[in-house]
């Protein structure tokens, strides 16, 4: 199951802060041009407000805001402790291989 | 049409020879029975019926049209599929239920009456509990007695539905129908419940990550989308599902937002996804009912690969919370390559499955002119690459180092994963023979540069909204209440304050009754003791004497009455 040791104590290329800086700059730029490409292709609107430039960037990244944001805000009345049913019905985590 | 052998049956009594085989053949009836019930199921036309006599009825056990073999279809290759999966699993009795299970969901597909319907549904309900409780864990067994319950409530509720329905019109065909009496208030609810729908959806998330690494698998594909057949048939177009159907969407993303176990989280998307489909039914157009069929036979494939993915870290590493895992794809590229897959078609990414599904359903809320339903649709597409087609890859294979060093599943799991990926991406690249089988002509193109840029920026920039409000995603442990809390902590908390309440009562009802009753029996003692009534000898004289006065006395009777 366990794979060569030295893999472990060497940084993986993937998450050196060097590679993750690129990443967010290579996604940066994919977004910009995303945003830009709309000026070469005609968006089809349905309804109107989905023909406004770039509607489906903002719409995407606000609603998902809203929704990561309500999801706290309802987390703060409804999330408790992983164990809050172990008194009366819940079993251990990993006890189902 | 004696002849006929309803497919279902294959599955359903050849699953009962899987633990009567060796380790040898087992793996060639895995994955032989449900080939052959495809087989079966493709060997009938179109229109093929079987008609066969009960009690004043006539059932249809078989009548098979596209919408059926549709899903007759999906349900044999997630068998399959699963089969091959589960190959390692030790458990037999859990491989023996999953075919009956899905030997059930193909009998509801195929089935043109309500009550061959019901019996393959309540069939499945038993069924996938087995599944479930063959994990062999005191959390499924529990989580197994609740699934149940809530399934068989459904099915007593289906079952005075039908019954209704048909003792008022004679007739047990199952065909379209409209909410508009109590009869089919009631199977639509029954439907309903087995679909994930408010306020019941608990029993998903509660129930299906308890089973086993394979159980999972094969509990995602079968309940939620017979219901989603059975309300495609019988009741398209009805309004109020588009706002089930909203609500499931949104509940199943911010459910899964807050939560940390990784297959709860894939769960709760089979609400969303689920939502997206029932929301399809309700709009009721060719196009919607389509999109919704679509979308089921490719969410199939991709719930399965993502629960596989899932099920294969569960497998290696024996943890299930987003808090114990992260950094995998070290050591797991194959089951990270085959998680991201499935994560990018769950999110409609362009040439995966889900593009070519999901779509109709929002091109039918645009084409009759449902503003807000299509604006609520794309904010949920959004959101389904945020709850699902980012988090979960993201904290079970990259996130931080939890120090876990597993390699990839066995040969057997690798294979069942590589070919739900390439379906995947086949159908979201080639999606024409789908749309072949789909229950309506299709006129629909899902790859226009506007419709692939669109989908892009939508995606992308949820995307950048993940990454950005990642502190105030930071996994904990926790879960969140639901519905469910009713059932598992409001009423044992008030049975149990009835109980404290009226036990002194009870004791001191009891304690009288026995003292009456230990007094009746010393009063009784004395007769039968010493000198006792009942213990003294009769002379035979005295007893001769009273024969005599009493069968005077019934002489009386019978002379003068």
């Amino acid at each position: 199951m366990s794979v060569d040791k030295k893999e472990i104590e060497e940084l993986h290329w993937l998450v050196r802060a060097d590679t993750i800086r690129k990443l967010w700059l290579g996604g940066c730029a994919v977004l910009g041009v995303l945003v830009l490409a709309e000026l070469f292709v005609d968006p089809h609107p349905y309804f109107g407000i989905d023909g406004k430039f770039g509607f489906n960037a903002w719409y995407g990244f606000a609603t998902c805001a809203a929704m990561v944001i309500g999801a706290k805000a309802l987390s703060l009345l409804l999330k408790r402790a992983d164990t809050y049913y172990d008194t009366t019905d819940k079993g251990s985590e990993t006890d189902n291989v | 049409m004696s002849s006929i052998l309803l497919p279902a049956l294959i599955l359903i009594f050849g699953a009962f020879a899987l633990p009567m085989v060796g380790k040898r053949l087992r793996p060639l009836l895995l994955l032989g029975l449900p080939l052959l019930t495809m087989a079966q199921i493709w060997s009938y036309d179109t229109g093929t019926v079987s008609v066969i006599g009960f009690l004043d009825y006539q059932l249809m056990p078989l009548k098979v049209d596209s919408l059926g073999r549709l899903f007759a279809t999906i349900f044999a290759i997630m068998a399959a599929a699963g089969g091959l999966y589960g190959m390692n699993q030790k458990r037999i009795i859990e491989l023996v239920a999953a075919f009956v299970y899905a030997g059930s969901a193909i009998g509801v597909a195929l089935a043109g009456d309500l009550i061959t319907v019901f019996v393959f549904w309540e069939m499945m309900a038993v069924a996938s509990m087995l599944v479930i409780w063959s994990a062999d864990t005191d959390a499924a067994y529990r989580a197994s007695m609740r699934y149940v319950l809530v399934h068989l409530l459904g099915g007593v509720v289906l079952m005075v539905g039908i019954v209704w329905q048909v003792s008022s019109t004679g007739s047990v065909t199952f065909s379209a129908m409209q909410a508009d009496n109590p009869a089919r208030w009631l199977i639509l609810i029954g439907f309903l419940l087995n679909a994930g729908a408010p306020p019941l959806s608990a029993w998903l998330p509660d129930a299906y990550p308890e089973a086993s690494y394979s159980g999972t698998v094969f509990l995602s594909a079968f309940t939620t989308k017979t219901a989603v057949y059975v309300l495609i048939r019988g009741f398209p177009g009805e309004e109020i599902l588009i706002f089930v159907g909203l609500y499931m969407i949104f509940y199943g993303i911010i459910y899964a937002l807050l939560e940390n176990d990784m297959r709860r989280i894939l769960i709760y998307s089979i609400v969303n996804q689920v939502g997206f489909m029932i929301t399809g039914i309700g709009i009721g157009t060719e196009m919607a009912l389509n999109g919704a069929a679509a979308h089921a036979f490719t969410h199939i494939i991709y719930k399965a690969l993502l629960l596989m993915s899932a099920g294969s870290v569960l497998y290696m590493t024996n943890k299930r919370k987003c808090t114990d895992l992260g950094g995998l794809f070290r050591t797991m590229p194959l089951t990270m390559i085959c998680g991201i897959i499935g994560a990018l078609a769950i999110s409609s990414f362009p040439l995966t499955s889900g593009f070519i599904s999901k779509s109709m359903i929002s091109q039918a809320a645009a084409d009759e002119s449902l503003m807000i339903v299509w604006m609520l649709l794309a904010a949920a597409s959004a959101g389904v690459f945020l709850h699902a087609g980012i988090k979960f890859p993201w904290f079970v294979f990259f996130q931080k180092d939890s120090g876990l060093r597993p390699s990839d599943p066995p040969m057997n799991m690798r294979i069942a994963m590589v070919i739900m990926a390439v379906f995947c991406i086949g159908l979201g690249i080639l999606p024409g023979p789908l749309y072949a089988i789909l229950p309506y002509p299709v006129d629909y193109v899902p790859y226009t540069a506007s419709h692939v840029l669109n989908m892009l920026q939508l995606l992308l920039f949820s995307g950048l909204a993940f990454f950005l409000l990642l502190p105030m995603m930071k996994r904990t442990l926790t879960i969140t209440l639901d519905f469910d809390w009713f059932y598992r902590k409001l009423m044992p908390k008030f049975t149990n304050g009835l109980i404290a309440t009226f036990s002194p009562l009870d004791d001191a009802i009891r304690q009288g009754v026995v003292n009456r009753l230990k007094g009746l029996f010393v009063v009784l003692g004395k007769l039968q003791q010493g000198e006792g009534i009942l213990a003294r000898s009769q002379q035979a004289g005295n007893m001769v004497m009273w024969v005599i006065v009493v069968l005077c006395a019934y002489l009386a009777f019978y002379l003068f009455y």
